[in-house]
């Protein structure tokens, strides 16, 4: 997994609560047996009109969000389905970072194994970015994971709160099964216990 | 004397075996189901660096999502990428070893069906599944939650999670259902009233009399909407009911290992003083047949009421039902039981259990659907089909107009040739109304078993009570 230390990108805002995984990445793109490739289906029914061309007024076509790596979006973003498509998507178009007021767990915690860092924000900053964002290429924003600020354009600075386990993961791009491996001699007692305790499972 | 404990305190305490300082926890996965999707590439992972799957007896694996439902499906998949996919898991489930039942296995279904009925979910467990819907299975009081695909792999190579312990929720119903109202309208009520954010980093704990009045079937449907209302996992602690379920199925512990199990089952309840964080309490006489009339499983409102005005709601929710209406093509003020449908889906691991197929069969007895709509019953197992045939009900789904398919996930996310097409308005038993999710385009209407087949007779969102 790559790591995720400081990133400064434009940001693309995308007003919408509820924003689920079947816009994200809608399910015919699910039957791939690979991760990557999905960017360019990214928010696919959204993004492109019914003859197959980009829709204009969709915010990641403009040109201005082209090349974004910051979305803001609305409260409990990345709800419904497990899929880790949604991450992957993004992933692939070049999003590593998503600001909302709140996201849905499942998607919330795929976002982590790979990369992406979901910064959760009270509403009114969440507003206030997305202000920010509007105003385009000339709103760069400078996300800083070790610190744990977000820096504006204009210099101001939102602080937001991380998981001190998964902070330390992104920043050394850790992989969560070597270091379970690590722990193999716990997880083998566990089990010899429970041969004893609940045998029929 | 021991703090008293939550169900979900229990069960998490059970499986833990490790936690650091900061609550990050390894917790033990007793079942571990797999289907075509979501785990292609976690093999794929676990092949690349050589690793094997810790514990093949615990992993089971079937195909549903992308199955075909017609009853020709033996000439095999069409579409490429689907056939691809299930050939896939085919060879990750052989090659690795874990259980499987393949596409022309009679118990083939739904993987949140099977699981219950062959027996592999039993109380006090922990469940997992690359699959939201897992929840389902907290219906027996095993701790059941969804995963992405990395933890698929994760899951795989070594048994665990790394996780922290969620927040513990209550939902309790108390009192009687009314004439009509079944645990689908329970669950989506439950869902308007908290919203799809209620339950986030929650685990919920349902309980109260109408959810011990439910059958495992109603309580499967409760629990796998539990997602819906943004909780990962949703429990109810196990009785005689779920015993009864459970005793004798295929892979359910049998003599003295029965005993022993049920020894600790007993003890899978909320200790009386534990404490919840959040709690949340309907009376069961004030739920109603509802339907969802937006885009969001909370957009739920009573059968008997009419589509709101976008401007009543508050915040980013204004703009969002104005975006819904638009897509469902619906004006505000309309009666809802003037919506005139043109498909009908029954079936999913929602409602796919063979008393919501009774439910339906009920109501459809004797009746036919109205002419020009488009109606499917898809049994959730191959075993639930069997059963249906044997009693009777799939003769009343045919002669009604029902077209009698294969199990699988269908229509329910149309990953499979079922699918909506644009502007196509549905009746459906599954559990997201998500644009587009059930083809694009399409508009989805969530409703119960038997509110569906009222809707098949009259072509129109209708009352069931109307027609009972």
């Amino acid at each position: 997994m790559e790591k995720f230390t400081t990133l400064t990108g434009v940001a693309a805002p995308l007003p919408l609560i509820n924003v689920d995984t079947d816009m994200i990445i809608p399910k015919q793109f699910l039957k791939t047996i690979k991760r990557s490739g999905l960017g360019k289906n990214l928010f696919d029914e959204m993004r492109y009109l019914e003859d197959g061309s980009e829709n204009p007024d969709f915010v990641l076509n403009k040109p201005a969000y082209r090349n974004a790596e910051i979305l803001i979006a609305g409260e409990n973003f990345g709800c419904g389905s497990s899929r880790e498509h949604a991450p992957w998507a993004l992933l692939d178009f070049g999003i590593r970072c998503i600001i909302a007021p709140s996201f849905a767990d499942i998607f919330y915690n795929n976002c982590f194994k790979n990369g992406i860092l979901p910064i959760v924000l009270p509403q009114e900053q969440v507003d206030e970015l997305m202000r920010e964002a509007e105003k385009g290429e000339n709103a760069r924003m400078t996300v800083d994971l070790e610190n744990q600020e977000i820096t504006t354009s204009e210099g101001k600075t939102f602080r937001f709160e991380i998981d001190s386990f998964k902070k330390h993961c992104l920043l050394e791009g850790l992989d969560d099964i070597a270091l379970t491996m690590a722990r193999i001699d716990s997880i083998a007692e566990y089990e010899r216990n429970m041969a004893q305790e609940r045998p029929w499972v | 004397m021991t703090a008293p404990k939550t169900l979900y305190d229990k069960i998490w305490d059970a499986h833990l075996i490790e936690e650091s300082e900061d609550g990050t926890s390894l917790i033990y996965i007793d079942r571990h189901l797999v289907h075509e999707v979501t785990s292609p590439q976690a093999f794929e992972g676990l092949r690349m660096a050589g690793r094997k799957v810790r514990a093949p007896d615990k992993t089971i694996a079937v195909p549903d999502h992308n199955v075909p439902t017609t009853p020709d499906r033996e000439k095999g998949i069409e579409n490429e990428e689907s056939r691809i996919q299930v050939e896939a898991l085919d060879r990750n489930a052989r090659e690795f070893g874990i259980h499987y039942y393949p596409v022309n296995d009679i118990r083939q279904g739904i993987v949140h069906i099977v699981g219950p009925e062959q027996g592999w979910t039993l109380p006090g467990m922990t469940v997992v599944c690359g699959d939201s819907h897992t929840a389902t299975h907290g219906a027996f009081g095993a701790l059941a939650h969804g995963i992405g695909t990395s933890e698929v792999e994760h899951v795989l190579a070594t048994q665990t999670l790394i996780q922290k312990k969620s927040k513990n929720m209550k939902v309790e119903i108390t009192g009687r259902l009314q004439p009509g109202v079944t645990a689908k309208d329970v669950t989506l009520a439950i869902i308007g009233a908290t919203g799809t954010a209620g339950g986030t980093g929650h685990v919920i704990e349902y309980c109260g009399d109408v959810i011990r009045d439910l059958s495992m079937e109603g309580r499967m449907t409760v629990c796998n909407m539990a997602i819906e209302g943004g909780a990962r996992a949703g429990l109810i602690a196990p009785d005689e009911t779920t015993f009864e379920y459970i005793k004798g199925r295929p892979h359910a512990p049998k003599g003295a290992q029965w005993e022993a199990a049920m020894a600790w089952w007993q003890t899978l309840f909320t200790d009386e003083d534990a404490e919840f964080d959040k709690v949340v309490t309907l009376k069961g006489e004030d739920i109603a047949p509802v339907v969802t009339w937006g885009t969001s499983p909370e957009d739920v409102l009573p059968i008997t009421a009419e589509v709101p005005d976008p401007e009543s709601f508050e915040g980013g929710k204004v703009d969002a039902a104005r975006r819904a209406l638009e897509y469902m093509g619906l004006k505000p003020g309309q009666k809802l039981t003037d919506i005139e449908i043109d498909t009908v889906f029954i079936g999913s691991c929602t409602n796919g259990r063979i008393e919501d197929l009774r439910a339906a069969a009920e109501i459809l007895k004797g009746k036919k659907i109205k002419e020009g709509i488009r109606a499917m019953v898809v049994p959730g197992s191959g075993l639930v089909r069997a059963q249906a045939e044997e009693e009777g009900l799939a003769q009343i789904f045919i002669d009604a107009g029902f077209e009698w398919r294969l199990a699988g996930c269908s229509m329910c996310l149309a990953m499979n040739p079922d699918q909506l097409s644009p502007g196509e308005r549905c009746a459906a038993t599954s559990n997201r109304n998500f644009e587009g999710r059930q083809g694009k385009g399409g508009r989805t209407h969530l409703m119960s078993p038997a509110m569906a087949a009222a809707a098949a007779i009259t072509g129109r969102l209708t009352d069931v009570r109307e027609l009972m």
